[in-house]
């Protein structure tokens, strides 16, 4: 039987998480386009960011990749590719690994530059700094599933859990009994993630989702007409309300 | 063939006497606000010097404008776009806040708040940026009216390459030196090196004048575009991370006024009108092989509106008729393609620059009055034209990658208007020779005198409004403050909540005084 916090923390907040992320980034493409934005601090300090800023993003682009492997990919599909067991863990345990230092130092090295360059101290804003302790929170939680858990304390099979819950999650099938074996280190890892996606929308990680792959099929230039978009902007709800009310 | 209409300047050098109302007054209307302090869209820089920000000029560290690949064909010198994605997470070819200036105020209050005492109080330099005490090491325009100064004239990347490529000597010694001003905004390029590099698209060229703008709500601050443009006009808010740059005041043009730098300009010297041009050709114009050949293949780009062809070509692309009539009659026109007074700013860049300059025939007056001869006499010019090497192979590596003879050739005609507009000043028959030596006809002298030299208002602007059919529209925008909606802070609208009189020189964006912005509302 599932306690009522299983299935709350399995079975509904994912699903909260999920409505939060859709709708709070719809709404900030449609209401503040003006807001979105890298706010690269690189005029400010270009020395440091050319290391850190590659080092982090590369990392965690290897470490997106390696969770939509490990999640996605049933394990029925990689034993019936012929991948065994230990070559799977031992993969997963070496690239994570890898990926995971590279991420936690380059955000360890912008953590630091931000804290110590005055001018981009200066550019931070309350919501940054919220978005850098859930970021670190979760990488270092996820850091620690793949080194203690899954390495120095022995193996832990998530393919037989959580992968399936995470399916289960997108089927629109939960099961949030799966959850209830896991060990505690996924679990933090699997909370702070959720709640990372919550602020997601509202922080300036959006910049992720615009990320401009569209440049390598069109155009060196571009025209417009003058004409186009010229107030086409959709107005928010507070000013499409003062112009019904006339105000 | 494709016809565009392009809005153009022309700044005649000779007449820049460096007082930078230009740069002021651009940077009241556009950028006295928080995050673009350093940020001038307009500047003006003095020659031989470093420019702004410094040494921008040099290419082969900051890899802006183009190039052409082994097989001849155009591409960014940033590299691909493949390489230009890598680099997204940290740009390699960003200049820093210190190749402009770290901007500054003072701590004026000290003034007025500090206790009695012995020694009178002084405001001290306060970071822009950080609010920290500060040190000035340079700023906007550190090195004003030294160029001929040792320290700054060899960091300027034109004299190292005069130096280096070609074993020039530009001399710095007191004689011997020459310097002039060189006002700079954005050249709205036909082919914008910034818009393609951009990666999300926000950047484009407006089809209908050519202006190059930033659309703000497209714009995700990749900050591509500022290490794109070679001639670095395109600046990051650091406030909002999103790129900004000179809009050739596109409010005004649309209503027919020219840009904010060229009405206020104290030397009169700058020139707005219409280019056609043929867009198909672009392309081909900027691969041309030889750098020096880049020039005459932009010339050869622009198209007489004098020729029904081109007429009727006009009218099928949409060229609205007005603009046609503005194209015969463009002042811009007048010196680029038919004086050939006008020269482009460094077309090596391949970005098909459009705010010209006529050359400055200043250095060699100034060269042969030093050495006691009459530097208005004709002969003495011609002579000194030839004989001053420096000046003008400096001049070509601005204007014609090199190539001193299309500036020979512009500084020979603005010599003979000189010299024959003195003759029939002082009353003695004008030498005819003269002026068919230069190609030019009675006239045509003088015509260009009258533009050049008297330079009268509706001469120098010739700029044809936008649309007829939106004239409604316009009417409304041109006679009517953006702020005077129903509760805004302007003067109209009626009732509402305003406060009093709101002081914008002392606002940031931190504070938000009554009266600014509509009220917040509490749900
Ligand atoms: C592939 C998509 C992405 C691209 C193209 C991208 C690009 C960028 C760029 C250009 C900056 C500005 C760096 C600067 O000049 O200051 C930046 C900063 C940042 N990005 Fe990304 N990013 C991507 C994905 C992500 C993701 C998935 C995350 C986190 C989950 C992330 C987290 C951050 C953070 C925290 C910063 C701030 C770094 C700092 O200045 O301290 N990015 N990113
Ligand atoms: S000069 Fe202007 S149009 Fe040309 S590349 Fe630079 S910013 Fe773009
Ligand atoms: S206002 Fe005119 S004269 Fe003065 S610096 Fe600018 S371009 Fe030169």
């Amino acid at each position: 039987m599932t306690s009522p916090l299983d299935l709350l923390l399995w079975a509904v907040l994912p699903y909260v998480t999920i409505a939060v992320l859709v709708g709070g980034t719809l709404w900030r493409f449609r209401y503040d386009r003006f807001g979105l934005s890298t706010r690269s601090s690189q005029l400010h300090e270009s020395r440091l960011l050319r290391t850190a800023s590659p080092l982090f993003h590369f990392g965690l682009l290897f470490v997106a990749a390696g969770h939509v492997f490990g999640l996605l990919v049933p394990k029925s599909l990689t034993s019936f590719l012929g991948v065994s067991e230990e070559m799977y863990h031992l993969g997963a345990l070496v690239m994570g690994a890898l990926a995971g230092c590279a991420t936690v130092a380059g955000l360890a090295i912008l953590m630091w530059r931000r804290w110590r360059t005055p001018a981009v101290r200066g550019a931070t804003t309350r919501n940054d700094r919220l978005t850098y302790v859930l970021l670190g929170v979760v990488l270092l939680a996820g850091m620690s599933t793949t080194v203690l858990t899954n390495g120095v304390m022995g193996e832990y099979d998530y393919r037989e859990t959580i992968s399936p819950w995470f399916r289960g999650i997108l089927l629109l099938q939960p099961d949030p009994a799966l959850m209830e074996s896991v060990p505690l280190t996924y679990k933090a890892h699997i909370l702070g993630a959720m709640a990372l996606f919550c602020l997601w929308p509202f922080s300036r990680l959006v910049h992720a989702f615009t990320a401009p792959v569209q440049y390598l099929l069109r155009p060196y230039v571009v025209y417009r007409s003058r004409g186009e978009g010229l107030g086409t902007r959709e107005l928010g709800a507070r000013e499409r309300r003062r112009e019904r009310q006339g105000l | 063939m494709r016809v565009m209409a392009q809005l153009a300047m022309v700044m005649n050098l000779d007449k820049c006497i460096g007082c930078h109302t230009c740069s002021v007054t651009c940077k009241q209307t556009w950028t006295n606000r928080e995050g673009v302090e350093y940020v001038w869209f307009n500047n003006v820089e003095t020659r031989p010097g470093q420019g702004y920000p410094r040494q921008y000029e040099d290419q082969r560290r900051w890899r802006g404008g183009w190039e052409l690949s082994r097989r001849g064909r155009l591409r960014l010198r940033g590299g691909s776009r493949l390489r230009r994605l890598g680099s997204l997470f940290a740009n390699p070819e960003l200049p820093a806040l210190t190749d402009y200036y770290e901007p500054w105020t003072y701590d004026y209050r000290t003034l007025t708040t500090a206790p009695l005492g012995d020694d009178s109080p002084v405001a001290r330099p306060v970071s822009a940026v950080t609010g920290a005490p500060t040190t000035i090491h340079s700023g906007p325009n550190w090195d004003d009216s030294l160029g001929g100064g040792p320290e700054n004239g060899a960091l300027d990347p034109v004299v190292a390459k005069l130096r280096d490529e070609l074993g020039h000597q530009v001399r710095f010694e007191f004689e011997q030196t020459f310097m002039f001003y060189l006002p700079r905004i954005c050249e709205h390029c036909l082919n914008p090196s910034c818009v393609a590099s951009c990666p999300s698209g926000a950047m484009y060229k407006r089809v209908e004048d050519g202006i190059v703008l930033v659309d703000q709500d497209r714009c995700r601050g990749w900050r591509m575009c500022v290490s794109g443009c070679p001639y670095k006009k395109v600046y990051f808010n650091h406030r909002t991370g999103k790129a900004e740059k000179c809009t050739f005041c596109y409010p005004r043009m649309e209503v027919g006024q020219p840009t904010v730098c060229a009405e206020t300009c104290v030397g009169r010297l700058r020139y707005i009108g219409v280019l056609l041009y043929d867009v198909d050709r672009v392309t081909e114009a900027a691969s041309v092989q030889d750098e020096k050949g880049l020039y005459p293949a932009q010339l050869d780009l622009f198209l007489d509106p004098e020729d029904p062809e081109v007429v009727a070509a006009a009218e099928r692309s949409g060229v609205p008729h007005e603009w046609i009539q503005a194209a015969r009659r463009s002042p811009v026109r007048d010196l680029i393609c038919t004086y050939r007074l006008a020269l482009p700013l460094h077309p090596e860049y391949r970005t098909m620059p459009m705010v010209w300059y006529i050359p400055p025939l200043s250095p060699v007056v100034d060269a042969l009055a030093k050495t006691g001869f009459d530097g208005e006499d004709a002969g003495n010019l011609f002579g000194a034209i030839e004989a001053l090497r420096i000046p003008v192979e400096y001049l070509a590596e601005l204007f014609t990658a090199g190539d001193p003879e299309p500036v020979r050739a512009s500084m020979r005609r603005l010599a003979a208007m000189r010299s024959f507009m003195r003759s029939v000043n002082l009353g003695e028959v004008p030498d005819q020779n003269l002026l068919s030596g230069v190609g030019l006809t009675e006239d045509q002298v003088r015509a260009m005198y009258r533009l050049l030299a008297v330079a009268k208002y509706d001469e120098r602007y010739v700029i044809p409004t936008a649309g007829v059919g939106q004239a409604h529209e316009l009417e409304a925008v041109a006679t009517k403050c953006s702020l005077d909606t129903e509760g805004g802070p302007g003067m109209g609208g009626g009732g509402g909540s305003r406060g009093g009189p709101v002081e914008l020189v002392v606002w940031n964006a931190q504070s938000r005084p009554e009266g600014l912005f509509p009220r917040r509302e509490r749900s």
